[in-house]
Protein backbone atom coordinates (compact mmCIF):
# COMPACT_ATOMS: atom_id res chain seq x y z
CA UNK A 1 0.00 0.00 0.00
CA UNK A 2 1.57 3.22 -1.31
CA UNK A 3 1.04 6.08 0.79
CA UNK A 4 -0.18 8.95 -1.54
CA UNK A 5 -1.53 11.59 1.37
CA UNK A 6 -0.42 10.57 4.78
CA UNK A 7 -2.02 12.56 7.85
CA UNK A 8 0.85 11.79 10.41
CA UNK A 9 -0.32 11.91 14.42
CA UNK A 10 -2.44 15.13 14.10
CA UNK A 11 -3.48 16.76 16.61
CA UNK A 12 -5.42 20.19 17.16
CA UNK A 13 -5.85 22.81 20.02
CA UNK A 14 -7.13 25.53 20.00
CA UNK A 15 -6.68 28.14 22.72
CA UNK A 16 -8.27 31.33 23.00
CA UNK A 17 -7.04 32.98 26.33
CA UNK A 18 -6.37 30.65 28.93
CA UNK A 19 -8.91 28.30 27.79
CA UNK A 20 -7.71 24.99 25.46
CA UNK A 21 -9.69 23.11 23.97
CA UNK A 22 -8.52 19.80 22.14
CA UNK A 23 -10.41 19.35 18.51
CA UNK A 24 -8.39 16.45 17.04
CA UNK A 25 -6.26 13.53 18.89
CA UNK A 26 -3.70 11.41 17.28
CA UNK A 27 -5.55 11.35 13.31
CA UNK A 28 -3.61 8.85 11.40
CA UNK A 29 -4.66 8.25 7.82
CA UNK A 30 -2.67 7.00 4.54
CA UNK A 31 -4.86 7.55 1.27
CA UNK A 32 -3.96 5.91 -2.29
CA UNK A 33 -3.55 7.51 -5.58
CA UNK A 34 -6.44 7.33 -6.98
CA UNK A 35 -8.89 6.36 -3.96
CA UNK A 36 -12.14 8.26 -2.82
CA UNK A 37 -11.97 8.39 0.78
CA UNK A 38 -15.10 10.04 3.25
CA UNK A 39 -14.92 11.68 6.36
CA UNK A 40 -18.15 11.02 8.19
CA UNK A 41 -18.66 12.07 11.63
CA UNK A 42 -21.58 14.51 13.40
CA UNK A 43 -21.43 18.15 13.60
CA UNK A 44 -18.77 19.76 15.89
CA UNK A 45 -16.57 16.55 15.65
CA UNK A 46 -13.73 18.86 13.53
CA UNK A 47 -13.97 16.82 9.99
CA UNK A 48 -13.95 20.27 8.95
CA UNK A 49 -10.87 21.43 10.87
CA UNK A 50 -9.15 18.72 9.48
CA UNK A 51 -10.01 19.46 6.07
CA UNK A 52 -8.59 22.63 6.88
CA UNK A 53 -5.50 21.51 7.76
CA UNK A 54 -5.23 19.02 4.70
CA UNK A 55 -5.92 22.09 2.71
CA UNK A 56 -3.48 24.33 4.73
CA UNK A 57 -5.55 26.64 5.37
CA UNK A 58 -5.31 26.01 9.42
CA UNK A 59 -2.11 24.64 10.90
CA UNK A 60 -2.24 21.67 12.72
CA UNK A 61 -1.00 21.70 16.95
CA UNK A 62 1.56 18.84 16.36
CA UNK A 63 1.77 16.24 13.37
CA UNK A 64 1.69 16.72 9.93
CA UNK A 65 0.57 16.17 6.20
CA UNK A 66 2.40 14.27 3.94
CA UNK A 67 1.50 14.26 0.34
CA UNK A 68 3.95 12.32 -2.03
CA UNK A 69 6.27 12.12 1.15
CA UNK A 70 6.47 16.00 1.48
CA UNK A 71 5.13 18.02 4.22
CA UNK A 72 2.70 20.14 3.15
CA UNK A 73 1.50 22.96 5.79
CA UNK A 74 0.52 26.12 3.40
CA UNK A 75 -2.39 26.16 1.28
CA UNK A 76 -1.88 26.11 -2.40
CA UNK A 77 -3.68 23.94 -5.80
CA UNK A 78 -2.41 20.98 -5.17
CA UNK A 79 -4.77 20.55 -2.73
CA UNK A 80 -7.90 22.05 -3.79
CA UNK A 81 -10.74 22.97 -2.22
CA UNK A 82 -14.59 22.47 -3.14
CA UNK A 83 -15.97 24.65 -0.47
CA UNK A 84 -19.49 23.92 0.55
CA UNK A 85 -21.28 27.59 -0.44
CA UNK A 86 -19.40 27.26 -3.25
CA UNK A 87 -17.01 30.74 -2.56
CA UNK A 88 -17.10 31.80 -6.36
CA UNK A 89 -16.40 35.31 -6.62
CA UNK A 90 -19.62 37.11 -7.15
CA UNK A 91 -17.90 39.99 -9.45
CA UNK A 92 -16.48 37.57 -12.03
CA UNK A 93 -18.07 35.24 -14.33
CA UNK A 94 -18.09 31.59 -14.57
CA UNK A 95 -15.28 31.80 -16.74
CA UNK A 96 -13.30 33.90 -15.18
CA UNK A 97 -14.38 32.30 -11.80
CA UNK A 98 -12.31 29.24 -13.53
CA UNK A 99 -9.51 31.14 -15.02
CA UNK A 100 -8.31 32.99 -11.69
CA UNK A 101 -6.73 29.35 -10.64
CA UNK A 102 -5.79 28.36 -14.03
CA UNK A 103 -3.69 31.40 -15.04
CA UNK A 104 -1.78 31.35 -11.58
CA UNK A 105 -1.11 27.62 -11.75
CA UNK A 106 -0.40 27.40 -15.32
CA UNK A 107 1.30 31.04 -15.99
CA UNK A 108 4.59 29.94 -17.34
CA UNK A 109 3.42 26.05 -18.38
CA UNK A 110 0.80 26.99 -20.58
CA UNK A 111 -0.30 29.96 -23.38
CA UNK A 112 -3.17 32.03 -23.18
CA UNK A 113 -4.89 30.46 -25.71
CA UNK A 114 -4.30 26.89 -24.08
CA UNK A 115 -5.31 27.85 -20.69
CA UNK A 116 -8.70 29.28 -22.17
CA UNK A 117 -9.07 26.03 -23.97
CA UNK A 118 -8.52 24.39 -20.36
CA UNK A 119 -11.01 26.67 -18.77
CA UNK A 120 -13.48 25.52 -21.23
CA UNK A 121 -12.34 21.92 -21.21
CA UNK A 122 -13.23 21.67 -17.39
CA UNK A 123 -16.26 23.83 -17.69
CA UNK A 124 -17.40 20.93 -20.34
CA UNK A 125 -16.84 18.19 -17.65
CA UNK A 126 -19.28 19.64 -15.17
CA UNK A 127 -21.73 20.50 -18.23
CA UNK A 128 -21.47 24.72 -17.31
CA UNK A 129 -20.05 25.59 -20.46
CA UNK A 130 -22.67 27.50 -21.54
CA UNK A 131 -23.01 29.87 -18.47
CA UNK A 132 -19.41 30.72 -18.96
CA UNK A 133 -20.28 34.27 -19.38
CA UNK A 134 -23.02 34.53 -16.47
CA UNK A 135 -22.04 35.78 -13.26
CA UNK A 136 -22.91 33.22 -10.32
CA UNK A 137 -26.03 35.74 -8.97
CA UNK A 138 -27.78 34.76 -12.41
CA UNK A 139 -27.25 30.59 -12.20
CA UNK A 140 -28.86 28.41 -9.53
CA UNK A 141 -27.63 26.45 -6.32
CA UNK A 142 -26.07 23.62 -7.98
CA UNK A 143 -24.36 25.37 -11.05
CA UNK A 144 -22.68 27.17 -8.87
CA UNK A 145 -21.20 23.68 -7.22
CA UNK A 146 -20.59 22.58 -10.77
CA UNK A 147 -18.48 25.76 -11.68
CA UNK A 148 -16.80 25.28 -7.33
CA UNK A 149 -15.77 21.88 -8.95
CA UNK A 150 -14.63 22.99 -12.24
CA UNK A 151 -12.29 25.43 -10.67
CA UNK A 152 -11.43 22.88 -8.33
CA UNK A 153 -10.39 20.75 -11.36
CA UNK A 154 -8.55 22.76 -13.28
CA UNK A 155 -6.29 23.47 -11.21
CA UNK A 156 -5.01 19.48 -11.51
CA UNK A 157 -4.95 18.71 -7.80
CA UNK A 158 -3.34 15.96 -6.47
CA UNK A 159 -5.78 15.61 -3.60
CA UNK A 160 -9.29 17.07 -4.51
CA UNK A 161 -10.91 18.05 -1.30
CA UNK A 162 -14.69 18.61 -0.86
CA UNK A 163 -16.09 20.03 2.04
CA UNK A 164 -19.34 18.59 2.17
CA UNK A 165 -19.77 19.96 -1.34
CA UNK A 166 -23.69 18.72 -1.17
CA UNK A 167 -24.70 19.92 1.60
CA UNK A 168 -26.59 23.39 0.39
CA UNK A 169 -28.44 21.36 -1.91
CA UNK A 170 -32.01 20.31 -2.38
CA UNK A 171 -32.36 16.44 -2.45
CA UNK A 172 -32.55 15.77 -6.38
CA UNK A 173 -30.00 18.57 -7.19
CA UNK A 174 -27.46 16.67 -5.03
CA UNK A 175 -28.44 12.87 -6.53
CA UNK A 176 -27.83 14.12 -9.28
CA UNK A 177 -24.32 16.25 -9.02
CA UNK A 178 -23.16 12.95 -6.65
CA UNK A 179 -23.91 11.21 -9.85
CA UNK A 180 -21.42 13.54 -12.03
CA UNK A 181 -19.29 13.71 -9.48
CA UNK A 182 -18.57 9.81 -9.60
CA UNK A 183 -18.40 9.85 -13.03
CA UNK A 184 -15.66 12.34 -13.15
CA UNK A 185 -13.62 10.30 -10.65
CA UNK A 186 -14.63 7.27 -12.99
CA UNK A 187 -12.85 9.46 -15.66
CA UNK A 188 -10.08 11.47 -14.79
CA UNK A 189 -8.85 9.10 -11.43
CA UNK A 190 -8.17 11.60 -9.14
CA UNK A 191 -7.63 11.34 -5.39
CA UNK A 192 -10.69 12.87 -3.61
CA UNK A 193 -11.20 13.15 0.01
CA UNK A 194 -15.09 14.25 1.13
CA UNK A 195 -16.26 15.47 4.25
CA UNK A 196 -19.75 14.42 4.27
CA UNK A 197 -22.30 13.87 7.39
CA UNK A 198 -24.70 12.03 5.03
CA UNK A 199 -24.42 8.32 5.12
CA UNK A 200 -25.82 7.56 1.41
CA UNK A 201 -23.53 9.78 -0.12
CA UNK A 202 -20.68 8.04 1.93
CA UNK A 203 -21.63 4.59 0.88
CA UNK A 204 -22.63 5.51 -2.72
CA UNK A 205 -19.68 7.56 -3.85
CA UNK A 206 -16.60 5.99 -1.64
CA UNK A 207 -13.78 3.17 -1.38
CA UNK A 208 -13.53 4.10 2.00
CA UNK A 209 -15.67 5.64 5.30
CA UNK A 210 -13.51 6.85 7.97
CA UNK A 211 -15.94 7.65 10.87
CA UNK A 212 -15.02 10.18 13.60
CA UNK A 213 -15.93 10.07 17.28
CA UNK A 214 -17.57 13.16 18.48
CA UNK A 215 -15.18 16.08 20.36
CA UNK A 216 -13.73 17.38 21.84
CA UNK A 217 -10.57 15.36 21.50
CA UNK A 218 -12.58 13.78 18.32
CA UNK A 219 -10.32 10.51 16.86
CA UNK A 220 -10.93 8.06 14.40
CA UNK A 221 -13.10 5.69 15.28
CA UNK A 222 -13.33 3.41 12.72
CA UNK A 223 -12.41 2.68 9.13
CA UNK A 224 -14.78 0.90 6.25
CA UNK A 225 -13.99 -0.45 3.10
CA UNK A 226 -16.89 -0.60 0.67
CA UNK A 227 -16.21 -3.30 -1.72
CA UNK A 228 -18.49 -2.39 -4.11
CA UNK A 229 -17.70 -2.51 -8.06
CA UNK A 230 -17.40 0.67 -10.37
CA UNK A 231 -18.96 1.94 -12.19
CA UNK A 232 -21.99 1.97 -9.16
CA UNK A 233 -25.33 2.69 -10.21
CA UNK A 234 -27.67 4.51 -7.10
CA UNK A 235 -30.48 2.42 -8.26
CA UNK A 236 -29.26 -1.07 -8.49
CA UNK A 237 -27.57 -0.57 -4.79
CA UNK A 238 -30.45 0.76 -3.51
CA UNK A 239 -31.37 -3.16 -3.57
CA UNK A 240 -27.68 -4.61 -3.31
CA UNK A 241 -27.32 -6.34 0.12
CA UNK A 242 -23.40 -4.98 0.28
CA UNK A 243 -24.67 -1.76 0.10
CA UNK A 244 -27.44 -1.80 2.84
CA UNK A 245 -24.89 -3.74 5.17
CA UNK A 246 -22.33 -0.97 4.56
CA UNK A 247 -24.98 1.34 5.60
CA UNK A 248 -26.10 -0.26 8.50
CA UNK A 249 -22.68 -0.23 9.70
CA UNK A 250 -21.95 3.33 9.34
CA UNK A 251 -25.54 4.22 10.84
CA UNK A 252 -24.41 1.64 13.79
CA UNK A 253 -21.42 3.55 14.15
CA UNK A 254 -23.09 6.93 14.12
CA UNK A 255 -26.34 6.34 15.98
CA UNK A 256 -25.32 3.73 18.76
CA UNK A 257 -21.78 3.84 19.77
CA UNK A 258 -21.28 7.50 19.32
CA UNK A 259 -24.72 8.97 19.65
CA UNK A 260 -24.48 12.62 19.27
CA UNK A 261 -25.01 14.44 22.55
CA UNK A 262 -26.11 17.87 22.68
CA UNK A 263 -22.38 19.93 23.42
CA UNK A 264 -23.35 21.08 27.47
CA UNK B 1 -44.81 -0.97 -3.20
CA UNK B 2 -45.56 -2.81 -6.70
CA UNK B 3 -48.95 -1.88 -6.73
CA UNK B 4 -47.98 1.41 -7.03
CA UNK B 5 -45.02 0.87 -9.45
CA UNK B 6 -47.83 -0.29 -11.82
CA UNK B 7 -50.41 2.22 -11.31
CA UNK B 8 -47.41 4.73 -13.14
CA UNK B 9 -46.35 2.72 -15.74
CA UNK B 10 -50.29 2.63 -16.71
CA UNK B 11 -50.87 6.58 -16.00
CA UNK B 12 -47.12 6.93 -18.27
CA UNK B 13 -48.00 4.93 -20.97
CA UNK B 14 -51.23 7.31 -22.02
CA UNK B 15 -49.43 10.28 -23.19
CA UNK B 16 -46.85 8.09 -25.36
CA UNK B 17 -49.35 6.13 -26.95
CA UNK B 18 -50.96 9.87 -28.24
CA UNK B 19 -50.56 11.07 -31.54
CA UNK B 20 -48.23 13.76 -31.81
CA UNK B 21 -50.31 17.51 -31.85
CA UNK B 22 -49.54 19.35 -34.83
CA UNK B 23 -47.19 22.17 -33.87
CA UNK B 24 -49.46 25.47 -34.34
CA UNK B 25 -46.95 28.55 -34.64
CA UNK B 26 -47.96 31.43 -32.62
CA UNK B 27 -46.35 35.03 -33.52
CA UNK B 28 -46.54 36.91 -29.65
CA UNK B 29 -48.67 39.67 -30.00
CA UNK B 30 -46.44 42.94 -29.24
CA UNK B 31 -48.15 45.77 -28.07
CA UNK B 32 -47.81 48.84 -31.01
CA UNK B 33 -45.84 51.68 -30.32
CA UNK B 34 -47.85 54.61 -28.90
CA UNK B 35 -49.08 51.83 -26.20
CA UNK B 36 -45.34 51.62 -25.25
CA UNK B 37 -44.72 55.60 -25.91
CA UNK B 38 -48.15 56.20 -23.85
CA UNK B 39 -46.98 54.23 -21.37
CA UNK B 40 -43.55 55.70 -20.86
CA UNK B 41 -44.97 58.73 -20.60
CA UNK B 42 -47.37 58.00 -17.83
CA UNK B 43 -44.25 56.64 -16.16
CA UNK B 44 -42.19 59.95 -16.15
CA UNK B 45 -45.51 61.81 -14.82
CA UNK B 46 -46.01 60.10 -11.99
CA UNK B 47 -41.96 61.04 -11.15
CA UNK B 48 -42.51 64.36 -12.74
CA UNK B 49 -45.72 66.18 -11.75
CA UNK B 50 -45.46 65.41 -7.85
CA UNK B 51 -42.17 67.14 -7.14
CA UNK B 52 -43.61 70.15 -9.86
CA UNK B 53 -46.50 70.52 -8.14
CA UNK B 54 -45.31 71.28 -4.73
CA UNK B 55 -42.26 73.21 -6.09
CA UNK B 56 -45.46 75.56 -7.62
CA UNK B 57 -46.87 75.76 -4.45
CA UNK B 58 -43.82 76.52 -2.21
CA UNK B 59 -42.85 79.40 -5.09
CA UNK B 60 -46.96 80.83 -4.50
CA UNK B 61 -46.60 80.93 -1.00
CA UNK B 62 -42.69 82.68 -1.44
CA UNK B 63 -44.55 84.94 -3.45
CA UNK B 64 -47.42 86.02 -1.03
CA UNK B 65 -45.12 86.29 1.82
CA UNK B 66 -42.45 88.42 0.23
CA UNK B 67 -44.98 90.62 -2.01
CA UNK B 68 -45.46 93.17 0.64
CA UNK B 69 -43.50 96.50 0.92
CA UNK B 70 -40.74 96.38 3.68
CA UNK B 71 -39.96 92.66 3.05
CA UNK B 72 -36.68 91.86 4.15
CA UNK B 73 -36.00 89.09 1.53
CA UNK B 74 -36.94 89.33 -2.20
CA UNK B 75 -40.29 87.54 -3.76
CA UNK B 76 -39.27 85.04 -6.97
CA UNK B 77 -40.63 87.39 -9.04
CA UNK B 78 -37.80 89.91 -8.52
CA UNK B 79 -35.49 87.30 -8.05
CA UNK B 80 -35.79 86.63 -11.67
CA UNK B 81 -36.11 90.15 -13.10
CA UNK B 82 -32.57 91.12 -10.71
CA UNK B 83 -30.51 88.18 -12.05
CA UNK B 84 -32.22 88.02 -15.74
CA UNK B 85 -28.87 88.77 -16.87
CA UNK B 86 -26.94 86.34 -14.78
CA UNK B 87 -29.26 83.70 -15.90
CA UNK B 88 -28.89 84.43 -19.59
CA UNK B 89 -25.16 84.77 -19.98
CA UNK B 90 -23.32 82.78 -17.45
CA UNK B 91 -19.99 83.11 -19.77
CA UNK B 92 -19.57 86.83 -18.96
CA UNK B 93 -15.81 87.63 -18.49
CA UNK B 94 -15.40 91.18 -17.42
CA UNK B 95 -11.85 90.46 -15.40
CA UNK B 96 -11.19 89.89 -11.90
CA UNK B 97 -14.02 88.71 -10.00
CA UNK B 98 -16.55 90.35 -12.37
CA UNK B 99 -17.29 86.76 -13.96
CA UNK B 100 -20.14 85.03 -15.46
CA UNK B 101 -21.27 82.10 -12.86
CA UNK B 102 -20.42 79.42 -14.94
CA UNK B 103 -16.77 80.52 -14.27
CA UNK B 104 -17.55 80.60 -10.43
CA UNK B 105 -18.62 76.92 -10.46
CA UNK B 106 -16.40 75.34 -12.51
CA UNK B 107 -13.83 77.22 -10.93
CA UNK B 108 -15.09 75.64 -7.01
CA UNK B 109 -15.39 72.04 -8.79
CA UNK B 110 -11.91 72.40 -9.72
CA UNK B 111 -11.24 72.70 -6.50
CA UNK B 112 -13.29 70.19 -5.45
CA UNK B 113 -11.81 67.79 -8.70
CA UNK B 114 -8.15 68.17 -7.37
CA UNK B 115 -8.93 68.02 -2.69
CA UNK B 116 -11.49 65.02 -3.66
CA UNK B 117 -9.02 63.68 -5.79
CA UNK B 118 -6.52 63.75 -3.25
CA UNK B 119 -8.74 62.05 -0.29
CA UNK B 120 -10.17 59.06 -2.08
CA UNK B 121 -6.82 58.36 -3.30
CA UNK B 122 -5.14 58.64 0.63
CA UNK B 123 -8.36 57.03 1.96
CA UNK B 124 -8.75 54.11 0.33
CA UNK B 125 -5.05 53.73 0.81
CA UNK B 126 -5.54 54.01 4.74
CA UNK B 127 -8.77 52.39 4.91
CA UNK B 128 -6.79 49.28 3.51
CA UNK B 129 -4.21 49.68 5.85
CA UNK B 130 -6.73 49.97 8.73
CA UNK B 131 -9.46 47.45 7.51
CA UNK B 132 -6.18 45.05 7.08
CA UNK B 133 -3.77 45.32 9.77
CA UNK B 134 -4.97 44.72 13.12
CA UNK B 135 -2.18 47.03 14.78
CA UNK B 136 -2.87 49.45 12.22
CA UNK B 137 -6.41 49.73 13.40
CA UNK B 138 -5.27 49.79 16.67
CA UNK B 139 -3.15 52.76 15.98
CA UNK B 140 -4.60 54.91 13.73
CA UNK B 141 -8.14 54.23 14.41
CA UNK B 142 -8.86 56.44 17.48
CA UNK B 143 -7.06 59.69 15.90
CA UNK B 144 -9.37 59.12 13.03
CA UNK B 145 -12.58 59.18 15.33
CA UNK B 146 -11.58 62.65 16.85
CA UNK B 147 -9.82 64.47 14.03
CA UNK B 148 -12.92 63.87 11.94
CA UNK B 149 -15.17 65.43 14.40
CA UNK B 150 -13.45 68.92 13.62
CA UNK B 151 -15.55 71.08 11.43
CA UNK B 152 -13.82 71.80 7.87
CA UNK B 153 -13.66 75.53 8.38
CA UNK B 154 -11.72 74.63 11.87
CA UNK B 155 -8.64 73.57 9.51
CA UNK B 156 -8.89 76.62 7.38
CA UNK B 157 -6.48 78.84 9.44
CA UNK B 158 -4.55 76.61 10.43
CA UNK B 159 -3.86 75.67 6.42
CA UNK B 160 -3.05 79.27 5.50
CA UNK B 161 -0.62 79.55 8.18
CA UNK B 162 1.11 75.94 6.55
CA UNK B 163 0.19 76.85 2.88
CA UNK B 164 0.34 80.54 3.15
CA UNK B 165 -2.10 80.96 -0.29
CA UNK B 166 -5.71 80.69 -0.58
CA UNK B 167 -6.24 77.95 -3.53
CA UNK B 168 -3.93 75.13 -1.86
CA UNK B 169 -5.47 76.13 1.80
CA UNK B 170 -9.11 75.57 0.08
CA UNK B 171 -7.83 72.60 -1.76
CA UNK B 172 -6.43 70.61 1.88
CA UNK B 173 -9.91 71.35 3.32
CA UNK B 174 -11.72 69.71 0.94
CA UNK B 175 -9.18 66.58 1.38
CA UNK B 176 -9.79 67.03 4.56
CA UNK B 177 -13.48 66.90 5.24
CA UNK B 178 -14.00 64.21 2.79
CA UNK B 179 -11.27 62.09 3.38
CA UNK B 180 -12.73 60.72 6.65
CA UNK B 181 -15.97 58.68 5.62
CA UNK B 182 -13.84 57.35 2.72
CA UNK B 183 -10.78 55.62 4.92
CA UNK B 184 -14.01 54.47 7.64
CA UNK B 185 -16.08 52.69 5.17
CA UNK B 186 -13.18 51.49 3.37
CA UNK B 187 -12.02 49.78 6.52
CA UNK B 188 -15.11 48.48 7.37
CA UNK B 189 -15.39 47.18 3.40
CA UNK B 190 -11.71 45.40 3.88
CA UNK B 191 -12.60 44.23 7.52
CA UNK B 192 -16.08 42.68 5.69
CA UNK B 193 -14.58 40.23 3.07
CA UNK B 194 -16.18 36.83 3.70
CA UNK B 195 -13.10 34.18 4.77
CA UNK B 196 -14.32 32.19 1.78
CA UNK B 197 -13.10 34.43 -0.41
CA UNK B 198 -9.68 34.50 1.52
CA UNK B 199 -9.27 30.79 1.16
CA UNK B 200 -9.72 31.13 -2.18
CA UNK B 201 -7.21 33.53 -2.63
CA UNK B 202 -5.22 31.68 -0.63
CA UNK B 203 -5.66 28.11 -2.23
CA UNK B 204 -5.09 29.91 -5.85
CA UNK B 205 -2.05 31.26 -3.99
CA UNK B 206 -2.65 34.43 -5.28
CA UNK B 207 0.38 37.23 -4.16
CA UNK B 208 -0.32 40.31 -1.56
CA UNK B 209 -0.67 42.48 -4.98
CA UNK B 210 -3.21 40.30 -6.95
CA UNK B 211 -5.06 39.54 -3.95
CA UNK B 212 -5.76 43.51 -3.60
CA UNK B 213 -6.62 43.82 -6.78
CA UNK B 214 -8.60 41.15 -7.71
CA UNK B 215 -10.22 40.15 -4.40
CA UNK B 216 -9.94 42.99 -1.91
CA UNK B 217 -11.06 46.32 -3.93
CA UNK B 218 -14.11 44.37 -5.97
CA UNK B 219 -15.35 42.48 -2.75
CA UNK B 220 -14.42 45.96 -0.89
CA UNK B 221 -16.32 47.95 -3.36
CA UNK B 222 -19.97 48.57 -2.59
CA UNK B 223 -18.65 49.44 1.01
CA UNK B 224 -15.84 52.34 -0.47
CA UNK B 225 -18.33 53.96 -2.81
CA UNK B 226 -20.41 54.79 0.08
CA UNK B 227 -17.77 56.43 1.77
CA UNK B 228 -16.87 58.08 -1.85
CA UNK B 229 -20.71 59.15 -2.18
CA UNK B 230 -20.52 60.74 1.38
CA UNK B 231 -17.26 62.42 0.69
CA UNK B 232 -18.31 64.08 -2.33
CA UNK B 233 -21.34 65.77 -0.13
CA UNK B 234 -19.13 66.76 2.23
CA UNK B 235 -16.36 68.56 -0.30
CA UNK B 236 -19.13 70.72 -1.58
CA UNK B 237 -20.44 71.83 1.99
CA UNK B 238 -17.08 72.72 2.47
CA UNK B 239 -15.81 74.36 -0.10
CA UNK B 240 -18.84 76.64 -0.32
CA UNK B 241 -17.82 77.61 3.11
CA UNK B 242 -14.06 78.02 2.81
CA UNK B 243 -14.91 80.47 -0.72
CA UNK B 244 -15.99 83.13 1.54
CA UNK B 245 -13.57 83.09 3.48
CA UNK B 246 -10.34 82.95 1.07
CA UNK B 247 -12.05 85.02 -1.43
CA UNK B 248 -11.24 85.43 -5.55
CA UNK B 249 -13.46 83.18 -8.20
CA UNK B 250 -15.86 80.89 -6.90
CA UNK B 251 -19.34 79.95 -5.98
CA UNK B 252 -18.45 80.37 -2.34
CA UNK B 253 -17.11 83.90 -2.93
CA UNK B 254 -19.85 84.80 -5.02
CA UNK B 255 -22.46 85.00 -2.70
CA UNK B 256 -20.61 86.64 -0.03
CA UNK B 257 -19.98 89.42 -2.56
CA UNK B 258 -23.47 89.73 -3.25
CA UNK B 259 -24.37 90.28 0.90
CA UNK B 260 -21.60 92.92 0.93
CA UNK B 261 -23.10 94.57 -2.31
CA UNK B 262 -26.36 94.00 -0.48
CA UNK B 263 -27.98 91.70 -4.39
CA UNK B 264 -30.02 89.18 -1.88
CA UNK B 265 -31.67 88.36 -5.23
CA UNK B 266 -27.84 86.95 -6.84
CA UNK B 267 -27.86 85.04 -3.41
CA UNK B 268 -30.60 83.53 -4.13
CA UNK B 269 -30.33 82.58 -7.41
CA UNK B 270 -26.41 81.16 -6.56
CA UNK B 271 -28.10 78.83 -3.59
CA UNK B 272 -30.23 77.26 -6.33
CA UNK B 273 -27.32 76.23 -8.40
CA UNK B 274 -25.08 75.11 -5.25
CA UNK B 275 -27.94 72.82 -4.66
CA UNK B 276 -28.22 71.37 -8.25
CA UNK B 277 -24.57 71.18 -8.47
CA UNK B 278 -24.05 68.95 -5.62
CA UNK B 279 -27.12 66.82 -6.34
CA UNK B 280 -25.63 66.06 -9.41
CA UNK B 281 -22.01 65.52 -7.85
CA UNK B 282 -23.95 63.08 -5.59
CA UNK B 283 -25.80 61.27 -8.63
CA UNK B 284 -22.42 61.02 -10.49
CA UNK B 285 -21.09 59.15 -7.93
CA UNK B 286 -23.35 56.48 -7.41
CA UNK B 287 -24.38 55.65 -10.77
CA UNK B 288 -20.55 55.19 -11.08
CA UNK B 289 -20.81 53.42 -7.90
CA UNK B 290 -23.35 51.20 -9.70
CA UNK B 291 -21.69 50.73 -12.87
CA UNK B 292 -17.90 49.37 -10.84
CA UNK B 293 -20.60 47.44 -8.01
CA UNK B 294 -22.48 45.73 -11.07
CA UNK B 295 -21.78 41.92 -9.30
CA UNK B 296 -21.22 42.40 -5.81
CA UNK B 297 -23.76 44.47 -4.54
CA UNK B 298 -25.96 41.59 -5.31
CA UNK B 299 -25.40 37.83 -4.02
Amino acid sequence: MTAYLKLDHIDKVFTRGAATTEVLKDINLTIEKGEYVSIIGHSGCGKSTLLNIIAGLTGATTGGVLLENREVNSPGPDRAVVFQNHSLLPWLTVYENVKLGVDKVFAKTKSRAERDAWVMHNLNLVQMAHARDKRPSEISGGMKQRVGIARALAMEPKVLLLDEPFGALDALTRAHLQDSVMALHQKLGNTILMITHDVDEAVLLSDRIVMMTNGPSARIGEVLEVPLARPRKRLDLATSATYLKCRQRVLEFLYERHRFVEAA
Amino acid sequence: MSMTATKIEVETAKPAAATVAPVVALTPKRPPRTEAYARMARETAVRVIPPLVVIALLTLVWELVCRRAGSALPPPSRVFTDTKELILDPFFDHGGIDKGLFWHLSASLQRVAFGYSLSAIAGIGLGVLVGQSVWAMRGLDPLFQVLRTIPPLAWLPLSLAAFRDGQPSAIFVIFITSIWPIIINTAVGIRNIPQDYRNVAAVVQLNPLEFFAKIMIPAAAPYIFTGLRIGIGLSWLAIVAAEMLIGGVGIGFFIWDAWNSSHISEIVLALFYVGIVGFVLDRLIAGLGKIVTRGTAQN
